[in-house]
């Protein structure tokens, strides 16, 4: 019945006592949590950087053609409607029971986000910014690059924030394609009754959260130094 | 694709809609649960983050419990509420404890929307017209009742909304845990490899979600007091650029 049959008597894990806080479950299970917790990260960056690459020219396009850009964000709103327990087996039979489905959906989240952030990051540039920078005879492509693009990066980050910390938070549903991180583990401790590894594996995702959007904060002040004086 | 098939033929079968645990019981238990959690989650947060608002105190709380909301994972929360000793005992309530455990986790997460936007929209009611109501010699209450609210509605409203929808995804996720509602149908068939049936409950799940968002939408417009075309500066809440996934928006669980 026990899980250890130590001499040091029963462990803060065991069916009888499972407490919440552990140290033992730590020791114990180290090798599984880390492997977890890097799965965890590699989802969430893959996912986010996708999500990223694809936004890009999704807002590129809204912005030259007016048009689409209504097309564009009612169709990335109806997606962010959607539940994830429910995305995740729509993309299932295009994409099996794969890292790729998990992906695919976070990434999908993130890009509502994102394109919407970087449309109007874009569109907080001044015109008097961007009608100096053709006068000095700056080409479209160097306008975006040298001028526009720097200029957006303080909205931007904010929505790779948000896209960042509530990509961490919805990794764990996709434990139901057996690839959600530790959401694997929270889907083990509700299924074997393991509050040590539940409450272990929920922890860990709300710092990895916090984690990731601290190192964004430092990233955003290190690529915007000229924001620094301005934002007391 | 055989999965495709499988899915129409169990969305066609008429014994799977019906019955106890059919698609529309489930239906109706996973509407009752938002219904249930977003009117708690109103009562609760709504009239606290109004008040703070016209006073314009405690602004960093109210701001800072969406990022606080976003960081926390709804299935984290909903099994740890599931396998806590508190609350309640295994039958208390119509769908046990971990139907219980939805309820105020759905609650929770239906919370952050409301206060945030709530307090955002007492907060931007413009300056001049705060100083008018004032200089008319309004009371405090009757600002809040006759100015302040009336202007602020339309953003107060979609952040129901916006919680409404968050509300009906994560009350899916419930199944994860054995919870109550339609996640069931994904989860059963997903853990019995069934999935033409895990697919058609995504599909069910997915529609009503759209269906929701529309509804909540146009209960949103017909919120707005001001006439179309008016200076209101809310944007039309049934077109694609009003702040339906704002800067404040939740991941959906």
């Amino acid at each position: 019945m026990t899980l250890l049959a130590g001499a040091d008597g029963p462990s803060c894990y065991t069916r009888q006592v499972n407490e919440w806080i552990c140290s033992d479950y730590l020791a114990d299970r180290r090798s599984e949590i880390v492997d977890a917790t890097v799965q965890h990260i590699a989802i969430t960056a893959v996912s986010v950087l996708v999500g990223l690459v694809i936004a890009f020219p999704l807002a590129l396009a809204a912005r030259r053609f007016i048009r689409l850009e209504s097309t564009i964000l009612a169709v990335t709103t109806g997606i962010y409607t959607i539940p994830s327990l429910a995305l995740f087996p729509l993309l299932v039979p295009f994409t099996g029971l794969t890292p790729t489905t998990v992906v695919i959906g976070l990434a999908l989240y993130a890009l509502t986000i994102l394109v919407r952030s970087l449309l109007e990051g874009l569109r907080a540039v001044p015109d008097e910014v961007r009608e100096s920078a053709t006068g000095m005879g700056m080409g479209a492509t160097r306008l975006l690059f040298r001028v526009e693009l720097p200029l957006a990066l303080p909205v931007l980050m904010a929505g790779l924030r948000v896209a960042t910390v509530s990509t961490v938070a919805l990794t764990t549903v996709g434990s139901l394609v057996a690839y959600g991180g530790l959401g694997n583990l929270i889907k083990d401790g509700v299924s074997t009754n393991f509050r040590a590894e539940l409450f272990t594996a929920s922890v860990i995702c709300v710092v990895l959260a916090i984690l990731l959007d601290v190192l964004l904060v430092v990233a955003q002040r290190l690529l915007t130094p000229w924001t620094r004086g301005v934002r007391a | 694709m055989t999965v495709f098939t499988d899915m129409w033929d169990f969305l066609t079968t008429g014994a799977n809609w019906s019955g106890d645990g059919g698609i529309w019981a489930l239906l109706v238990q996973q509407l009752l649960l938002t219904v249930t959690a977003l009117a708690m989650a109103v009562v609760a947060g709504l009239p606290l983050a109004l008040w703070l608002g016209h006073l314009g105190r405690g602004g960093f709380l109210a701001i800072n419990i969406s990022n606080i909301g976003r960081a926390i994972p709804t299935f984290a929360l909903l099994a740890l509420f599931v396998k806590a000793d508190w609350p309640g005992t295994d039958s208390l309530g119509p769908y046990g404890r971990a139907g219980l455990a939805t309820l105020l986790a759905l609650t929770l997460f239906a919370l952050p929307p409301i206060i945030t936007n709530a307090y955002v929209a007492m907060r931007e009611v413009p300056a001049e017209v705060r100083e008018a109501a004032r200089g008319m010699g309004m009371t405090g209450p009757q600002r809040f009742f006759r100015v302040e609210l009336p202007l602020g509605l339309p953003l107060v409203m979609s952040g129901v909304r916006l919680a409404l929808v968050q509300v009906w995804a994560t009350a899916t996720i419930a199944a994860l845990v054995e919870g109550p509602g339609l996640g069931t149908i994904i989860t059963d068939g997903f853990f019995r490899s069934n999935y033409g049936k895990g697919l058609a409950g995504a599909l069910v799940v997915a529609v009503v979600a759209l269906a929701l968002e529309l509804l909540a939408a146009l209960a949103q417009r017909a919120s707005d007091p001001t006439p179309k075309g008016g200076p209101s500066r809310q944007a039309d809440p049934l077109s694609p650029a009003a702040d339906t996934v704002d800067a404040n928006a939740d991941a959906v669980g």
